[in-house]
């Protein structure tokens, strides 16, 4: 039977039983009119019995078919004569991949012989076999598990603590799937990190200088042993990043200041959502504009007066970059300069000093752990930013502080180590796991500081 | 005998220069608020002066001859191996027939798109009677010289720098003069899935693929964002492990997308063995990045449900659960709705994470399931936007149109409903 079919016929089982319950819990008290005597609402005793009847089969439908096709396969091994067992873990997994096409009637990649046929219809038989004791099992648990529900179903059963019981420990599982995904996100990059760790050691990917991440699929070819050195990634996303920041703070502040406290309503109500744009608009979107509007242009604005370009310029994609987070910081130090309380305002203001002399001299220092706060957060955006310097700066892993040249970023690599055909035990391919790794525990730091901070500072004037 | 200032007077003396800073303070305010705007001013008119020209498609209007020895030797139709180039050869030949010779032949072969015999073998599918005889037809042209005709290709610039022989560009003005070339809009864009040619280059596989992917991230997300929130809001005690899903909660919404990729990869992929490439994957990634900002909004919306509600609930003998699928629920809906629809925005227009999971494969086919392999609409645009050829910039920038269209009409949805459904308590 059909996953989806045993799927639909669990729920309709499940409706059934809601209705059977419900229907049973009003005839222990004799009849509608009295479902006073009940001690929940009539309802209740229907979710109770469904709740039996369907949650448990599905769950049981799930192991199974996490666990079926290892189970599946370990038969079928064990089955191959001993010509195939030999095999190396390699070519076996090939073998089983074409049983498995052959199975299921896909093109395959070697000869048909006899062996590989009986394999074949082996494993057909096994799915079968497995499929058809699941659907005796979950339809047996989903009937055992209502019956026994539904005989327990008594007027002073408390049916409704029992279902709100249930539904509280799914609001808890929900609202814990924030956990899980950080556990997640900490093993998977872990794992492969550390095995990355072992065969490159962690003090020449910290500190060496050189990148070039091309192992070799024979040992005798040239530059076979890939250098692993980040340091020229990390300076090239610092150099991005920094020319990034260098457009967002000054502009998103000075933003945020006109908008906050010189511009009238009108302006302001055109303005911010204009700018809120900016922010809505794709990452993908700006790394076109940058890598075919903005780098030709720096080029050619470069050239006319005699300066050494590369197409794919830092600059570009910093540019862009930069007026991306223009938005992010104007709205964090627009919260920050409005937490300052209108009463240090009009002190300044009501000694005689100017708006200007106001903002600089008693609004920004007030407001200041605000807008680093924020400024923190933009910064662990720019770094983690892909697709912008994805399209809009280079390969090349150069170590240099000229915006004018090609440098490289942590999420460019990641992302061009991992795009294409991989060999998922090469030390390339864990290198982009490694690169996650510190991209993950660097956001993270500033991320939770920045956040800290903004925080904190604004409970300072609550 | 030095004369005493009064302070007045000082403050006087330093008046001019305190005006002169403060109107320097404005005036830098109000440019660097100019800055984004014209920024965003000129980022939407390039846009649409390079993408509006590729809802314009240039057709040629060939007369083919539909021979009945070719597509149907021996009286059987032969859909899968007729020479349907050769049909279309043959139509080009007829319109200039004193072309000879093989590499001007090869040439003048190169002004239409193998699209046209895609064209006619659909065209004697749907109606066989057409075999044996002439038919005219307007076939799609080839990208080089629908190019032209758009202006992107200069007819002055040295022959060997573009990628139309001076021969080809006296043909197409021969056509033009014909009237046999006309600009009609170009539907391949929105029924085609990719190509590698492109005038036959569409869009809907990628669109198909996001809305498979949207499918599964707002079927997940909405669901368990509501249910996180509700217990943060209303059960939650206040212990370590309920400080520590808020404190994971808001780290996660600043979580680099590509960390969610690396995520989708070693867990969804390796792990579970679940397909590459497939929208299913591409959209549990994206609950998982999606889910941070549905929880936050869903938390604002039941913030806003003044405690009002809950005591009278409470007060008539509603459970604690009662008052929040009751009452707070309902109540709190449009706000939540509106946070979904801003979550569901952010997730059509990411696409670092979809690289990681192997969405950026070229797919010829519309895919149809939530296994399939699929791109997305933002992968698509960053696949078009590496491809060197000069139509695939236009496309790219239609693409980017289109993508924003949708973008803002979700943005509209969310105004609107906050709007409509906005209640003053």
């Amino acid at each position: 039977m059909q996953s989806t079919t045993l799927i639909l016929l669990l729920v309709f089982m499940s409706v059934a039983a809601f209705y059977f319950g419900r229907t049973r819990s009003l005839a222990t008290v004799g009849g509608p009119g009295h479902g006073t005597a009940l001690h929940s609402l009539p309802g209740y005793y229907g979710y109770y019995v469904a709740i039996w009847c369907g949650p448990p089969a599905v769950l049981l439908l799930f192991v199974w078919l996490m666990i079926e096709p290892r189970l599946v396969v370990a038969l079928l091994v064990d089955g191959l004569p001993e010509s195939y067992r030999s095999l190396s873990a390699g070519e076996l997994n090939l073998l089983l991949n074409n049983i498995k096409n052959l199975a299921a009637g896909d093109v395959v990649t070697v000869d048909v012989d006899v062996v590989l046929q009986d394999a074949a219809a082996t494993y057909n038989a096994y799915i079968a076999r497995s499929r058809q004791l699941l659907a005796v099992l979950a339809i047996g648990v989903a009937g055992l598990g209502a019956a026994g529900a539904w005989r327990r179903i008594q007027p002073d059963l408390r049916a409704r603590n029992r279902v709100e019981n249930v539904l509280r420990w799914l609001l808890i599982l929900a609202s814990s799937i924030a956990i899980f995904t950080t556990i997640g996100i900490v093993l998977s990059v872990l794992f492969e990190a550390i095995r990355f760790f072992q065969k490159v050691p962690i003090s020449e990917f910290l500190f060496g200088l050189s990148w070039s991440p091309q192992t070799a699929i024979r040992a005798d070819q040239v530059g076979s042993s890939g250098s692993f050195g980040a340091v020229p990634l990390f300076t090239g996303t610092l150099l991005i990043t920094g020319i990034a920041m260098f457009v967002a703070v000054p502009v998103g502040l000075m933003t945020a200041i006109y908008l906050a406290e010189y511009s009238s309503t009108r302006v302001r109500g055109i303005a911010k959502p204009l700018l809120e744009i900016l922010a809505g608009i794709p990452t993908v979107v700006y790394g076109f504009f940058a890598a075919l509007t903005v780098a030709p242009w720096i080029r050619r604005a470069g050239e006319s007066v005699g300066l050494e370009v590369a197409s794919e310029s830092a600059l570009a994609a910093g540019l862009v970059m930069g007026i991306m987070i223009i938005p992010l910081v104007s709205s964090l130090s627009d919260d920050a300069i409005n937490a300052v309380p209108t009463s240090m305002r009009d002190g300044a203001l009501g000694l005689g000093s100017t708006r200007a002399e106001t903002m600089i001299k008693v609004i920004l220092p007030a407001a200041l752990p605000g807008i680093v706060g924020g400024i923190l957060l933009a910064v662990s955006r720019a770094i983690g930013e892909t697709m912008i310097v994805v399209m809009a700066a280079g390969l090349s892993a150069n170590l240099t502080a000229n915006p004018f040249e090609a440098v490289t970023t942590v999420t460019v690599q990641i992302v061009t180590l991992l795009v294409g055909d991989q060999e998922f035990d090469s030390a390339k391919t864990l290198a982009a796991f490694a690169l996650g790794l510190m991209l993950f525990v660097v956001t993270l730091c500033l991320n939770v500081l920045g956040l800290g901070v903004v925080r904190k500072y604004r409970e300072q004037y609550d | 005998m030095k004369e005493q200032l009064t302070t007045q007077e000082k403050v006087e003396a330093g008046m001019a220069r305190r005006r002169r800073k403060e109107y320097l303070f404005r005036s830098v305010g109000i440019i660097a608020t100019a800055v984004g705007i014209l920024f965003l001013a000129v980022f939407f008119a390039s846009l649409i002066v390079k993408g509006s020209t590729a809802f314009k498609q240039t057709f040629v209007q060939l007369d083919i001859a539909l021979d009945p020895e070719v597509i149907a030797p021996g009286g059987e139709l032969d859909l899968e191996y007729a020479d349907f180039d050769g049909l279309v050869r043959d139509g080009l030949r007829a319109q200039f027939p004193d072309v000879n010779g093989r590499s001007d032949r090869r040439e003048l072969y190169r002004l239409v798109s193998v699209g046209a015999a895609y064209q006619l073998r659909a065209l004697v599918e749907k109606d066989r009677e057409v075999v044996g005889t002439t038919q005219t037809l307007w076939v799609p042209a080839s990208s080089n010289v629908d190019m032209l005709i758009k202006g992107n290709i200069d007819a002055n610039v040295d022959e060997a720098l573009r990628t139309l022989s001076d021969k080809q560009i006296a043909w197409v003005t021969a056509l033009q003069d014909d009237g046999r070339l006309r600009s009609q809009f170009n539907t391949a864009l929105f029924s085609n899935g990719d190509s590698r040619e492109p005038e036959l280059a569409g869009i809907k596989g990628a669109i198909m693929g996001s809305f498979y992917m949207l499918l599964v991230t707002i079927s997940l997300s909405f669901p368990i964002g509501v249910a996180a929130a509700i217990y943060l809001e209303e059960f939650a005690p206040k212990n370590r492990w309920s400080d520590l899903i808020e404190v994971n909660i808001n780290n996660l919404a600043a979580v680099p997308s590509i960390v969610f990729g690396l995520l989708g990869l070693a867990v969804f992929i390796n792990w579970m063995s679940l397909p590459r490439s497939a929208p299913l994957v591409g959209g549990l990634v994206l609950s998982l990045l999606t889910l941070p900002v549905i929880i936050i909004a869903s938390r604002a919306a039941i913030k806003a449900v003044p405690p009002s509600i809950r005591e009278a609930a409470l007060g008539l003998g509603a459970s604690q659960m009662q008052v929040v699928f009751h009452h707070v629920l309902p109540l709190a809906m449009p706000g939540m709705l509106t946070g979904a629809i801003i979550g569901m925005s952010r997730a059509l227009g990411e696409s670092a994470p979809l690289l990681m999971i192997g969405m950026v494969a070229f797919i010829v086919d519309v895919p149809g399931s939530f296994t399939d392999p699929a791109t997305a609409l933002p992968v698509q645009i960053y696949l078009w936007a590496d491809s060197p050829e000069r139509a695939f910039a236009e496309r790219t920038s239609a693409a980017i149109i289109v993508l924003l269209g949708f973008l803002l009409l979700m943005n509209l949805a969310a105004v609107i409903m906050r709007k409509r459904m906005e209640r003053k308590w």
